[in-house]
């Protein structure tokens, strides 16, 4: 129902928003809402909004509080509030405001300036289809709601005394009318796959883990909030690659060397067994520190890449995560023989700073 | 809401028959027992209306702000994860207008009528509300219209940020002010252009040296001198209500002088609300629980008014609720007044078995809580009815930061320590006191304000962005004087950063 607080509720989403963007750079390079992805929602802590005014601060302040104890022992703020009236004492938290995915995704398009993506193929358009949903108080007189205008009606006459049980008249005024009203419904029409590929070798340490995870989740939720469909699949490789879960792609460290022709091999494996490139929009992300077997198998990823992924994928993004260890060489490498791809796109990441810049330059081209 | 006013004093209610016989059952009892109140009209709620009202202050029309929908969208979020629940909302008019949850059970419908009756009383005859405006509904009412008005003309943003500028500063303003005259008269001039001295009237010209003699008139022409001295300081003494000093002497529009006012106006209505959290509530607790237990109870619903009785009055240990000590201390003293247990003999007694069993007999209890009631704030109450023993039986602590362990800890037990803090916690409403020292400080128009220093600081980070705020107002720089980590300080915001020199 609407009420007279909607627009304060509006107005205030509106500077929640405004101070979520605000932090958000500090956010992306925390990973501090990672933990707090819900379903659909992610709840964000962000400094309570609030009015300032002179206060005391709260290191001198102390109060008056009862209960056992003697003198010297803690007390404990928090474990309290058993009154089911409580709350109207101002508190120090955080303000947790809840945002969905998609909002979220939005707001950081808008942050980093992204463009938004054009999925491949002109046919891939949405489908809409109308869907009557709810009421509302006004709309054209061809979808009125009979029934409930008449119930309300008489309600109304009811309430008010007017109505007359012997002479049962029910007149309906405009507040009494009620509509039908519609909502479009999107039917998903393109679809994406996101593989992320990661060299879990011994050079890859739990910080570089970390960047590549802090990393995905915005690519991921950028990419989810630009098409209707999804599909996310994981690739790990050392010397051999192989497909595991999202839990075990963060997670894993392997000793061994590095061979990345085969995450390449593996993933399309993948495109050929379920992803027809005709039908799917794919998102390739590799991240590695840059070290790879030989000289030999760089050059045959160099073939591959160019022969069979890049001509199937919208955009493959090759991330270099600095390690103390790695020597950075695939980047150089792939970068001599691919300058200025228009699909390949590469990006530096020597820390956590790096990520919103790297973020940008992978999405920044709206492939 | 459709009420109309119109229909003599028995107010169209859309109360269901059910609420409306409980509302007559209550009102009687009420009555009964000598509660003076207005005519109370019962709104029946949802939630999510509840929610909007209280968010907006118990008022259905106020103006548009932000904080309202950051209010309401906590409320309701508490509301919809079982943390808290609003079961009433009374609003100190005349007729006095109180909102029902529409799911209360029929015994939390009865208890929160008992209470709202109790409120209706306090706010009818408490001397601290005595200058209220009882149609504040239309006078909120008309302040959104105002703003509306402003917010079409100058644009929601300015407007906006306006507000926003002028709430910080709502604290600012003189709690006594209705009942202290602190501004002098325009003084008298005589012919030649200087102050007359006050003389006292005599009619016949041969009394006049006896009625006002030379050493009269010698001090009078000192005062006058003082006052001379004094008026060359601008102000001429600190001002506690900085909001009026602002709309007196602040470079403002027109809009913005009327904004301003409409914030001070809305200050000070809700200001004895705060002054008279405990008194106000504990005479509530104290009377839905009589009227409940002596009179409105029925023998199955006692364990559902059990169960919403003991939330309403509980207690944590970092947290005074002012429902449960507000009701203790009533019980207390009726049961002082009744035994007799004060005065000098009381007093001086120092046999602690004879002061225990003490009892005269005298049955002024209910006599005594009324005049309470109606004569006394938080601080006053406070002041003048806790004792040691309600302390000690309460086992109320006064609680401190520890430095070396970094959390808070029991500070003392002590009666005249608790006595101190939960005064200092009431005094100026538990904000600290400020006043306007200098409207034209260093000679440059800028504005000075002095925090009168009672061993706590201020919140730096806080009072850095007030200052900001009250430069949007004044528009030249602004400071306040303060003491921070015991040395002397003067906070100063000069329009592009905030700076503290020591003084």
């Amino acid at each position: 129902m609407a009420q007279k607080i909607d627009q304060d509720v509006g107005r205030f989403k509106q500077i929640v928003r405004g101070s979520i963007k605000k932090e958000l750079r500090k956010f992306i390079s925390t990973g501090e809402l990672i933990g707090r992805k819900g379903k659909d929602l992610v709840s964000i802590p962000i400094p309570r909004i609030d009015i300032p005014h002179f206060v005391y601060g709260d290191k001198q302040k102390g109060g008056i509080g009862q209960g056992d104890g003697d003198e010297g022992s803690a007390v404990q703020p928090g474990d309290q509030d058993g009154a089911s009236k409580a709350g109207n004492l101002p508190g120090e938290h955080l303000l947790e405001v809840e945002v969905s995915f998609e909002e979220l995704a939005q707001i950081l398009g808008e942050e980093l300036e992204l463009p938004r993506i054009r999925p491949k193929g002109a046919e891939d358009l949405e489908s809409k289809t109308y869907k009557y949903t709810g009421m509302a108080p006004t709309g054209p007189e061809s979808l009125r709601h009979f029934k409930r205008t008449y119930r309300k009606a008489l309600r109304r006459q009811i309430m008010s005394g007017t109505y007359d049980p012997r002479r049962p008249l029910i007149i309906p005024v405009r507040e009494d009318r009620v509509y039908r009203t519609w909502k479009e419904v999107v039917k998903p029409r393109s679809r994406a796959l996101i593989v992320y590929m990661l060299d879990v070798s011994g050079s890859m340490g739990n910080e570089q883990k970390e960047i590549v995870r802090l990393e995905s989740f915005w690519l991921d939720a950028w990419i989810r909030s630009q098409y209707q469909g999804v599909d996310v699949r994981y690739i790990i490789h050392d010397a051999v690659a192989r497909e595991v879960d999202r839990e075990t792609f963060f997670h894993t460290r392997e000793s061994g060397g590095t061979i990345i022709s085969s995450a390449y091999k593996l993933f399309l494996k993948i495109l050929e067994e379920s992803y027809n490139p005709e039908e799917w929009n794919i998102y390739p992300f590799q991240f590695s520190d840059g070290d790879n077997w030989s000289g030999n198998d760089t050059e045959e990823c160099m073939n591959i890449l160019q022969k069979e992924i890049l001509p199937v994928c919208n955009l493959f993004c090759y991330g270099q995560v600095e390690s103390e260890y790695g020597s950075g060489q695939y980047l150089r490498d792939i970068e001599a023989k691919f300058p200025n791809h228009e699909t390949l796109i590469t990006s530096r990441i020597p820390d956590r700073n790096a990520i919103v810049d790297s973020i940008k330059t992978f999405l920044g081209k709206g492939k | 809401m459709k009420q109309n006013p119109k229909s003599s004093s028995k107010y169209m209610t859309s109360l269901p028959p059910d609420l409306a016989a409980l509302k007559r059952e209550i009102e009687g009892y009420a009555r009964d027992y000598g509660l003076d109140f207005y005519d109370v009209i019962f709104e029946v709620l949802d939630w999510n209306q509840l929610n909007e009202v209280a968010a907006y202050g118990g008022f259905p029309n106020r103006y548009p702000h932000w904080r309202f929908g950051m209010e309401y969208e906590e409320l309701s979020k508490s509301y919809a994860y079982g943390l808290s629940k609003i079961y009433e909302m009374v609003v100190n008019t005349d007729p006095c207008y109180a909102y029902l949850l529409f799911s209360n059970g029929t015994v939390d419908q009865k208890l929160v009528m008992a209470h709202v009756y109790a409120h209706c009383d306090f706010f009818k005859n408490n001397v601290y509300f005595a200058h209220t405006n009882r149609k504040m509904m239309d006078e909120m009412a008309n302040h959104k219209t105002r703003v509306m008005r402003y917010i079409d003309a100058y644009g929601h943003d300015a407007v906006e940020g306006f507000i926003d500028a002028c709430l910080s500063l709502d604290t600012l303003i003189d709690y006594h002010a209705p009942a202290i005259k602190r501004r002098s008269p325009p003084s008298l001039v005589d012919a030649g252009g200087r102050r007359a001295i006050h003389t006292l009237r005599s009619d016949k010209p041969y009394m006049d040296k006896f009625v006002n003699p030379k050493e009269f008139l010698e001090e009078q022409r000192r005062a006058l001198e003082e006052q001379a001295k004094e008026e060359k300081n601008f102000p001429e003494r600190p001002e506690k209500d900085v909001l009026l000093f602002l709309l007196d002497n602040a470079p403002l529009e027109k809009w913005e002088r009327d904004v301003l006012s409409i914030i001070r106006e809305e200050a000070y209505y809700f200001a004895p609300q705060g002054q008279t959290k405990i008194a106000n509530e504990g005479w509530a607790s104290y009377w839905h629980s009589t009227i409940m237990t002596q009179k409105a109870l029925k023998d199955s619903e006692l364990i559902d008014y059990a169960d919403h009785h003991s939330g309403t009055v509980a207690m944590g240990p970092t947290r005074v609720n002012p429902y449960k000590i507000g009701l203790e201390l009533y019980r207390d003293i009726e049961d002082r007044w009744n035994k007799g247990k004060f005065g000098k003999e009381y007093d001086e007694c120092t046999d602690m078995v004879a002061k225990k069993n003490w009892d005269r007999k005298l049955g002024l209890g209910r006599q005594k809580i009324f005049e309470v009631r109606r004569l006394y704030s938080d601080v006053t109450f406070i002041d003048e009815f806790l004792t040691p023993e309600f302390c000690q039986e309460h086992r109320l602590f006064v609680y401190a930061y520890d430095l070396s362990h970094e959390e808070m800890r029991i500070a003392s037990r002590e009666f005249d320590k608790i006595k101190k803090q939960f005064l200092f916690q009431l005094t100026n409403f538990g904000h600290p006191i400020i006043d306007v020292i200098d409207g034209n400080f260093r000679n440059r128009g800028e504005l000075l304000l002095k925090h009168t220093h009672e061993g706590v600081d201020l919140k730096d980070d806080y009072a850095a962005a007030t200052l900001q705020n009250l430069y949007k107002l004044w528009r030249r720089p602004v400071g306040i004087e303060t003491v921070s980590e015991g040395v002397p300080t003067r906070i100063i915001f000069d329009g592009t950063e905030v700076k503290e020199e020591r003084i």
